[in-house]
């Protein structure tokens, strides 16, 4: 029998580029998801493959709230919707106790057919359309508003309607990290925020149950939640002194950080990203000095949701073939791209081979099928030699590829769900012809070529 | 292409090799090194295609792109010219 072929290599030694991490130079291959063996996932539902994991994802949920609540009592958590919004995913976070947080009509409607009542929904987003408004206050939802339009606007529905809107106020302010978000909602600095409060208290048309703030995304230090919570429970204690009026919750909205790393960090995100007991520590702080909270026990609302979601999913995916580079690199083209994993373009996405190779590593630059030069799932990184046909596994995924993913040359693959006792479920069918071209019109006089 | 200064290095089977004319020593593996012990045999490109599809689970079209590359780095490593 003739012996596997591997590609030649050769590498000049050299003292090795030593890092205070210690990060591992061996590739560590992954032959299984949840004990689900790898080979088996792809010879029954095909290449290229999304799987999710159920127990990962009902794990770190309830180690967060566990972890909130060692330093404050009264949490809730909300499931980000634009997170990942496939209905098994949504069910799986409001069957542990989550309100749905959407940012569109769309979402809104997804929330609904999934279940959940008005009354559990926080609609944020700042483009509500007065059709969705309209139905968010017949259902009572909890609206966060975002400009003075559509101040102005939910008090004309609500004396349309005769009914009395449930509302949130969305607050931006300067939390120390840059750049600052100041496009969501009214600045605290300049006392927009109070002044917008002051606005809608005196059109006695609305009920103002709470404060919002998102501060941002993927965010790398816990201390901007302390000054954002700090901030948000100041403005109730004004809002207290002042009118009265205890509110329910304040809500810190989402933008913690999972465990990948960004293009720009140096750092891996295991080590960068802080841990949950750093942000519940940083925000229980803020809480806990609260002469306003030790007398009005506010809830905390918590938005995040990448987070929770990001370590739970992973890309099975096919080598289509490989090329070497006049750089030096070797190219391997997967039949996974940028179409289906689009938050490659903002992480060094985890890249992992699933069975163990022999030899020595090459760099090696990975593409996706699609035909662009962006279509890059993971620029150069040391791989063993690859075939036509060898799988691997691209990770971690879980959070915003099926909600941004691209519907560009490829139809969509099948999603896979591992449950909690191993079982594994299809979620989501890839897609056919029938669903790309289904809404299309053809006008008569193109009918005919 | 020159290829004389592989007849130079000293390769032990495990993939470690050593130019005393640089003092620099270089990791192949089983694949790479067996092409360096061919050439420094003196067989050229098509012979060495042989000796890997007689040997190995390959075609010769994928050899010959991988041939190429190696010969590249080898070119980088200053232990060929061409």
């Amino acid at each position: 029998m003739k012996k596997t072929y591997i590609a030649p290599n050769i590498e000049r030694n050299s003292a090795g580029n030593m890092n205070k991490y210690g990060a591992k130079s061996v590739v560590r291959h992954q032959d299984s998801i949840e004990g689900v063996l790898i080979s088996n996932l792809v010879k029954e539902y095909g290449s290229p493959l999304i799987v999710l994991s159920e127990a990962q994802m009902r794990k770190r949920y309830r180690r967060l709230h566990d972890v909130m609540q060692m330093h404050y009592p009264k949490v809730e958590i909300a499931w980000s919707y634009k997170t990942n919004y496939l209905g098994a995913v949504c069910s799986i976070f409001h069957q542990e106790g989550a309100r749905a947080e959407v940012v569109s009509r769309m979402e809104y409607e997804m929330a609904r057919r999934l279940g959940i009542e008005g009354k559990d929904i926080i609609f944020n987003g700042p483009g509500k359309s007065p059709e969705a408004l309209r139905i968010a206050i017949e259902e009572s939802a909890l609206i966060h508003i975002d400009h003075l339009d559509e101040l102005y606007l939910i008090e004309k529905l609500a004396k349309e309607l005769d009914l009395v809107p449930q509302v949130a106020i969305r607050v931006n302010m300067d939390t120390g990290i840059v750049p600052q978000w100041s496009r969501f909602g009214f600045n605290y600095e300049n006392g927009e925020a109070y002044r917008t409060v002051q606005r809608l208290l005196s059109g006695k048309a609305m009920k103002l149950r709470g404060l919002h703030t998102h501060i941002g995304t993927f965010i790398l230090d816990a201390n901007p939640y302390y000054w954002a919570a700090k901030a948000l429970l100041d403005l109730a204690q004004k809002i207290e002194q002042d009118h009265g009026i205890v509110l329910d919750y304040i809500d810190l909205g989402g933008g913690f950080a999972s465990q990948n790393t960004l293009h720009s960090q140096y750092t891996p995100g295991e080590f960068a990203s802080p841990s949950f007991d750093q942000y519940a520590t940083a925000i229980g702080n803020a809480f806990n000095e609260s002469s306003y909270v030790s007398k009005s026990l506010p809830t905390l609302v918590l938005e995040t949701g990448r987070a929770l979601v990001d370590e739970a999913g992973a890309i099975i995916s096919s080598v289509l073939g490989k090329k070497n580079l006049p750089t030096g690199e070797r190219a391997i083209i997967l039949d996974a791209g940028v179409n289906t994993t689009i938050t490659a373009w903002w992480y060094k996405l985890k890249v992992t081979p699933t069975r163990s190779f022999p030899g020595a590593y090459q760099n090696t630059i990975f593409y996706g099928p699609l035909c662009m030069n962006i279509d890059v799932i993971r620029p150069a990184v040391p791989f063993p030699d690859l075939h036509f046909g060898d799988i691997v596994l691209i990770s971690p995924t879980g959070a915003y590829n099926n909600t941004q993913w691209m519907q560009f040359i490829e139809y969509r693959p099948k999603i896979l769900l591992i449950t909690e006792t191993g079982q594994v479920e299809l979620i989501r069918e890839s897609e056919t012809l029938a669903d790309i071209i289904g809404r299309e019109r053809i006008p008569e006089h193109l009918s005919k070529i | 292409m020159d290829y004389s200064k592989l007849t130079n290095l000293a390769m032990n089977d495990n993939g470690f090799i050593f130019d005393p004319a640089s003092g620099y020593s270089y990791t192949s593996n089983e694949t790479g090194l067996y092409i360096l012990k061919l050439m420094a045999q003196g067989l050229d490109k098509d012979a060495i295609c042989q000796e890997f599809m007689a040997e190995y689970e390959v075609n010769e079209d994928n050899f010959n792109s991988d041939f190429e590359h190696y010969m590249r780095m080898l070119e980088a490593l200053a232990l060929v010219e061409f």
